[in-house]
């Protein structure tokens, strides 16, 4: 892996993805697809963690961890979003985010 | 040995990138989370690829078991049926395109080709690389990141039950939600008073008709 793949490309890799969730995170309706987004862009970020990790220092545990941190981040950011999204959708019967504009119940 | 490592690789990044693309692009939610899943599982494998075992098992557990899951429900109770085939993206969506474009070609694209890593020349093949595997993780976790362990114990502690503080819902409040059947029941009554409106206005009898499923329930 080291010698036939090298790191740029890995992490062109990672900087598509997060781009990609970026567009998606920015341009979508759906409050659940804003989400969808927010979770590619952790991906990518984890992604170049790893990467780093593998080629830089691959005795060392220091990468791995700050990814599995990340991505416990991740799934309590998604559980929250997701029960904000469902209270917002209680109270406004709509999940999209241009007519969701005051944050008073 | 090294080309079939090229391929492997060209084939996980083609497939993550389609499936990601395919998650902004696809009008239905429930095809978009669907291929959401598919865009976790291509990460896997690129974990499993960069020799980083735990972490694929993990990514498929937490993210392909916990968080698909997650989004599928929260789809599933917050759909509307007459929402449905109308246009995912705002209208802005040509400038935010541009933009990321933009932002990949011009400012993270040249700058991750051209700077020079001073990566470390890999061992030579067969001789075995000193790689940190679960052990080691296991072990940090008590020693050196055990603070960081509790912390994102609590973390997730807390962001559990703000979930359901957040979601919750007093029965007094609760409103009647139709069921999907009488949603689409509702709505093709709605078609077919349109349809028969139109030609014949005067007649009485079918919007009496259609006043009877609205409080059905």
């Amino acid at each position: 892996m080291l010698n036939a793949v090298p790191l740029p490309a890995v992490l062109t890799l990672a900087a598509a993805l997060f781009c990609v969730g970026l567009f998606g995170a920015l341009s979508r309706r759906n409050l659940i697809g804003v989400l969808m987004g927010v979770e590619l862009m952790l991906n990518a970020v984890n992604i170049n963690l790893v990467a780093f990790w593998r080629y830089f220092e691959p005795r060392y545990i220091t990468g791995q961890t700050f990814a599995i941190f990340i991505i416990a981040v991740a799934a309590a950011e998604a559980a929250v979003g997701l029960a904000m999204v469902i209270a917002v959708y209680r109270h406004y019967v709509s999940v999209n985010a241009d007519e969701i504009d005051q944050l008073r119940g | 040995m090294e080309v079939v490592v090229q391929i492997v690789f060209g084939l996980i990044a083609l497939f993550i990138l389609v499936a990601a693309v395919m998650v902004v692009a696809v009008r239905n939610v429930i095809h978009s989370a669907l291929w959401l899943i598919a865009c976790f599982f291509g990460v896997g494998a690129l974990y499993l690829l960069l020799e980083a075992e735990f972490l694929a098992v993990v990514q498929v557990l937490v993210y392909v078991g916990a968080v698909s899951v997650l989004i599928l429900f929260a789809i599933m109770l917050t759909r509307q049926i007459s929402g449905e085939g109308s246009r995912q993206l705002t209208a802005r969506w040509p400038v935010v395109l541009a933009i990321t474009v933009l932002l990949f070609a011009t400012v993270m694209a040249p700058t991750l080709i051209n700077q020079q890593w001073n990566v470390p020349p890999a061992p030579p093949l067969g001789t075995p690389e000193p790689l940190a595997g679960p052990a080691e993780l296991g072990r940090g976790f008590v020693n050196e990141f055990l603070i960081q362990f509790q912390v994102v114990g609590v973390l997730l502690t807390v962001a559990l039950i703000g979930a359901i503080v957040i979601a919750f819902e007093e029965r007094a409040r609760r409103r009647k939600v139709l069921t999907l059947a009488e949603e689409l029941e509702l709505k093709r009554l709605r078609a077919r008073d349109a349809q028969v409106a139109t030609p014949e206005p005067i007649e009485a009898e079918p919007v009496a008709q259609e006043t009877r499923p609205a409080n059905k329930g």
